[in-house]
């Protein structure tokens, strides 16, 4: 299961979207994630999918590549379902067994609350996907870089978050082969309650902490070597300047999310009329 | 390029307190002078002190006694360890541990990002540090789908990149298969013939050490043996005393000189025994 996660995995393609600045993509990315919560009914949902769709089709990464990144919070996503479901009182009871009722209300929150989650992780994606983490953290050293004259290490951050993604195919495969390394010696994962499970992670987490230790050591030595010393006097490989298709791709998202706002006015001034 | 004059380092063990438990001498009075544009390489068993011996030259670690200069610039001054860094670049024995760009390309432009050098002029000797290592047609990769000695060969080229002078390769080869090996070894050749650079190659597989121009054999921190990989490799004995092996040939050589097939002192190279031995034959 921890392959699946895409999160923090590049994929190389062509693509205005992967073109596009940095900047614009993670301001693109939290507008979408506000305007999920700001949506309200099915006018506002089929919005956002027409977007979330345009843009991934634009991004011309696989869609069953981009999916992959669900499989990890399927289990988040049940129990959110299940809840929202079975818990929500509404006006009319649908379906009653025992002590569990589904209500039009639970139903459709579930519903609502599933597809919001699953755009969430889709949203996050797509700028994962078509931005390298280094673009990523690029473009958000530069956004946050009003903060350094608070003395925030605005630099060291952007530097520690592109590591860890580096690292992250790195140490899941560590973790794959320690995994296999200690079933190998009788070593069992699969069995037993939530505390025994928790216990037998102990042999698997002590070599991988070990192991990162010392690739960190490791790696700290060559940045070290290659004459890194703080963001003081850096110049850049990829300076950030925004292009025409930038600023457009600004307009666009705004207008999207003034659109989501229009939508809901007009849902909330119609709500009996919707649903 | 490289001088030391009674350069010793000492591993300290602390006890909880912080004090100083036991000392452990890692190198012992080595005295060295590499000259430029030479091929260098320091053989030694795990131990040697050969790894510690090369973090100086990259003044990653400073002497406890003696000094180091590179070219000319002594590596305790700590206003010229930039300089010093940028003038002997470093490449690692873990290819993994040693990337830090997700593409292959971003992790070149590290250092001469760090240097301060103007965008252009980066992406100049980005192009050129991958084309010298052979990896141009991946520039645009992730460095995690490169088998092991691609990493080694863009690690090369991350250093490249800087503009170093010398080059000091700390057991590069060690987590690569023969394949891999090689390639490693044959580009670290040529920036030494094409482009002049002066190469420190620190190894204990012999076979990577006979196209050196001069060898140094290091034990218990201290240098044992030097000279010409010929000269090196026809003391069998003493390679075998300090659990070092010798190329193949030179083994057979050596075992067929002791049972009294007249063959010269310091074979090593396959080709080399199989002409001697021609030689022999047609004589008879």
């Amino acid at each position: 299961m921890i392959r699946d996660i895409t999160l923090g995995q590049y994929y190389p393609a062509k693509s205005v979207i992967h073109r596009l600045d940095p900047r614009v993509k993670l301001v693109t990315t939290m507008i979408f994630i506000v305007s999920l919560f700001v949506a309200k009914g099915i006018m506002g949902y089929l919005v956002a999918t027409l977007f979330l769709g345009a843009v991934i089709r634009m991004s011309k990464v696989p869609f069953g590549y981009m999916t992959k990144g669900l499989r990890a919070i399927v289990m988040l996503l049940m129990i959110t379902v299940i809840f929202n479901l079975f818990l929500i009182d509404g006006d009319f009871v649908l379906w009653r067994f025992g002590f569990l009722r589904i209500t039009d209300k639970g139903l459709k929150t579930a519903v609502f609350m599933a597809v919001r989650l699953i755009y969430l992780i889709l949203g996050s994606s797509v700028m994962t996907l078509t931005t390298t983490p280094n673009d990523l953290t690029d473009g958000l050293e530069k956004l946050l870089g009003p903060l350094k004259r608070l003395h925030v290490p605005v630099h060291e951050i952007a530097m520690m978050m592109s590591i860890a993604l580096r690292f992250i195919p790195i140490l899941l495969e560590e973790t794959d082969k320690i995994m296999k390394a200690q079933i190998a010696r009788g070593a069992d994962f699969e069995t037993g309650n939530l505390i025994q499970k928790a216990k037998a992670m102990v042999p698997l987490l002590v070599p991988l902490f070990i192991s990162a230790f010392r690739r960190a050591n490791d790696l700290a030595m060559a940045m070290e070597a290659r004459c890194y010393h703080g963001g003081n006097g850096r110049t850049k490989m990829k300076p950030l300047h925004y292009q025409r298709r930038d600023r457009a791709a600004y307009a666009v998202v705004w207008g999207y999310f003034v659109l989501m706002i229009a939508v809901k006015w007009s849902t909330s001034y119609y709500a009996v009329m919707w649903l | 390029m490289v001088r030391a004059e009674g350069l010793t380092f000492y591993y300290e063990r602390l006890d909880e307190e912080g004090n100083v438990e036991s000392k452990k001498r890692a190198v012992d009075h080595v005295d060295l002078h590499i000259r430029p544009g030479k091929f260098i390489a320091i053989l030694g068993h795990n131990g040697s002190g050969k790894s510690t011996l090369a973090k100086h030259i990259n003044a990653i670690l400073t002497p406890a006694e003696g000094t180091l200069w590179v070219d000319g610039m002594d590596t305790k001054e700590e206003e010229k360890l930039w300089d010093i860094r940028q003038d002997a670049g470093m490449v690692f024995q873990n290819p993994d541990n040693q990337i830090i760009g997700t593409v292959v390309e971003e992790d070149v432009g590290f250092g001469p990002e760090n240097l301060g050098v103007p965008t252009d002029e980066i992406w100049k000797r980005v192009e050129e540090s991958l084309d010298a290592v052979g990896m141009l047609k991946y520039r645009h990769h992730s460095p995690n789908k490169l088998s092991g000695g691609q990493k080694q060969r863009v690690a090369i080229a991350g250093v490249m990149a800087m503009h170093p002078r010398c080059i000091v390769l700390d057991e590069p080869t060690a987590m690569l298969d023969p394949n891999g090996r090689k390639s490693v070894i044959q580009t670290a050749q040529r920036l030494n013939r094409e482009e002049g650079i002066t190469i420190i190659l620190i190894t204990h597989y012999m076979e990577e050490v006979v196209e050196a121009d001069h060898v140094f054999v290091m034990d218990e921190g201290r240098v044992v043996m030097e000279g010409s990989p010929r000269q090196v490799f026809s003391q069998v004995e003493e390679l075998k005393k300090l659990r070092l092996d010798v190329p193949q040939a030179t083994l057979l050589a050596f075992e067929l000189q002791k049972r009294g097939v007249r063959l010269p002192d310091g074979i090593l190279r396959n080709e080399e025994l199989v002409d001697e031995l021609c030689r022999l034959k047609s004589k008879m």
